[in-house]
């Protein structure tokens, strides 16, 4: 599993639940080291082990802890330069949408080794959508829906976001768009600048 | 289609054009060039007074102009910040003036914070945004790859440290001198080179055991750090036996002083754990300009034989390779000193 996402795990957790816990998690699932390093490449199975490790500490199923690792993802001020990425992908919640299709592209463009499953988006009206995301990665679909709730905050659209079952090995969800422009949403200055 | 038509298909089209009319004067431009000049109206001033043309140079007027169809111009605005731009010339039929589209080239990045440009500043199919993006991806993972190069050129040097220290004195080890005589001799320094044996270190540690051994190596080790200058370097380079370089130093009589307050110094009765522990030390000195050409292997000899004399003459004694029998004139004798 690329580094990159092995960091997001380790910081969502340590930003979210402490470093002690991070610190435990690590122990339990014997990684031998502390920090994963973004541009290193890791063994899948090290990821799974931390994985289960969280959930038990925790006390709470999988998919609801990645759901919570991809909303922190876009909103936690850590992960900036990410929110900014993604909102290259359009000026509207709906354009950032149809923009999923290109996501795995675009990430490889900028992480030629950071490989995410494919991303489909099926229009079925102009207020609802299905996203289907193909297999190649564990839980990714968790991910997506923390990430689609927090964009769609961060774009000031009223969404609901729910898992959809399954379509053969890729895993559906739908996306039920309320109101586009709910809210101010957060600004978005394309040349904006790190000082 | 007249040029009111075609100047509204040019704003979705390519949202920086310039409509110029027959005498160079500009009619019309695209939302997002205008954008440029927030204040004055691009529209009825001549184009070469907004526009500089950088290149082809030489081109003052409209009619030359429009004889670069086909050219990349490359034009910046007059008015600071002179942002430089990319632009192609087309004529209307009939002679009724031009087109010139424009684009920012590289400048984008500079033009989208200068003029807070958005993405709807942009036609659907201009790559910008793409550009944009890929910039400001790459550098995150540049920046995730500087911080991993940075960590581990750190750990590459703690582990050379270590790889370089003897862990029980924190003196250089054999490899650091290696590594150091070859830098010296291939750097064309001159350089003294002592080598240094404990007398009576085997009885201390026979006597008093390993503890006591271990602590008479560290005080003998910071003897040896404190006689000598920050640019020399001390080696134990194995049990008993210690190697200093000093850079830079041929001096035979500045190496006997040194060598004669080293042997004293180590002398001195060290306590370890209520037992006296005494040693002494032998030292054989030789100096790189004694070979031409410098050879490591050949000055450790050398050094070596030195210190075999001062051994033979009884220990606790400083010895000049120099002053062996049959190198140079003058006796054995004369340069062993007792200490």
């Amino acid at each position: 599993m690329h580094g990159l996402i092995n960091r997001a795990v380790q910081s969502f957790v340590c930003a979210t639940y402490g470093q002690s816990c991070w610190l435990r998690v690590t122990e339990v699932a014997e990684l031998g080291f502390v920090e994963f390093e973004a541009m290193l490449v890791y063994d899948d199975e090290m990821t799974m082990r931390v994985l289960d490790a969280l959930c038990a500490d925790l006390k709470r199923p999988r998919a609801e802890i990645l759901e919570d690792l991809g909303t922190y993802l876009v909103s936690h001020p850590n992960m900036e330069d990410l929110r900014r990425l993604l909102r290259f992908g359009g000026v509207t919640y709906v354009e950032f949408l149809h923009s999923l299709d290109d996501l795995s592209d675009r990430v490889r463009l900028a992480v030629s080794d950071l490989c995410l499953p494919a991303l489909e988006l099926i229009e079925l009206s102009p207020t609802e959508y299905q996203l289907i995301c193909h297999s190649g990665l564990a839980g990714y679909s968790s991910v997506m829906v923390g990430v689609l709730r927090a964009m769609a905050d961060d774009y000031g659209a009223l969404a609901m976001l729910s898992h959809d079952g399954k379509d053969g090995e890729a895993e559906l969800i739908s996306v039920m768009l309320v109101e586009s422009a709910f809210a101010e949403g957060r600004h978005f200055d394309l040349g904006a600048r790190k000082s | 289609m007249d040029t009111c038509d075609l100047a509204g298909l040019l704003e979705t089209l390519c949202p920086m054009f310039v409509l110029v009319d027959e005498d160079g004067r500009i009619t019309r431009v695209g939302p997002t060039l205008q954008k440029l000049h927030p204040d004055h109206p691009m529209a009825g001033k001549e184009f070469l007074e907004v526009f500089e043309l950088v290149r082809p140079r030489a081109v003052t007027s409209l009619s030359a102009l429009m004889s670069l169809v086909g050219t990349k111009l490359h034009l910046k605005l007059h008015d600071t910040p002179r942002t430089a731009l990319k632009g192609l010339i087309v004529p209307l039929p009939q002679g009724k003036g031009a087109v010139i589209n424009l684009s920012f080239g590289i400048s984008i990045l500079d033009a989208v914070r200068d003029y807070s440009l958005t993405s709807s500043d942009f036609s659907g199919t201009d790559l910008a945004i793409e550009l944009l993006y890929l910039v400001e991806a790459k550098s995150a993972a540049m920046e995730a790859s500087r911080s991993l190069n940075l960590r581990l050129q750190g750990a590459m040097l703690a582990a050379e440290e270590q790889a370089f220290t003897d862990i029980l004195t924190g003196l250089k080890n054999r490899r650091a001198m290696d590594v150091f005589l070859g830098h010296l001799i291939s750097g064309n320094s001159p350089f003294a080179l002592m080598h240094l044996d404990l007398d009576f270190f085997k009885s201390v540690n026979d006597q008093y055991g390993h503890a006591a051994g271990d602590f008479v190596l560290q005080h003998a080790a910071r003897i040896m750090v404190e006689e000598t200058r920050n640019e020399d370097t001390v080696a134990r380079i194995g049990g008993d036996e210690f190697v200093i370089i000093f850079k830079a130093l041929s001096d035979e009589g500045v190496l006997t002083a040194i060598a004669e307050r080293l042997i004293e110094r180590l002398q001195q009765p060290m306590i370890f754990e209520n037992n006296t522990c005494q040693i002494s030390a032998s030292i054989g000195t030789a100096l790189s300009t004694q070979f031409t050409p410098p050879k490591a292997a050949e000055i450790l000899n050398a050094a070596d034989l030195a210190l075999y004399e001062a051994k033979r003459k009884g220990r606790s004694r400083h010895c000049l390779y120099s002053t062996l029998a049959g190198l140079q004139q003058g006796d054995a004798t004369s340069g062993v000193s007792s200490g």
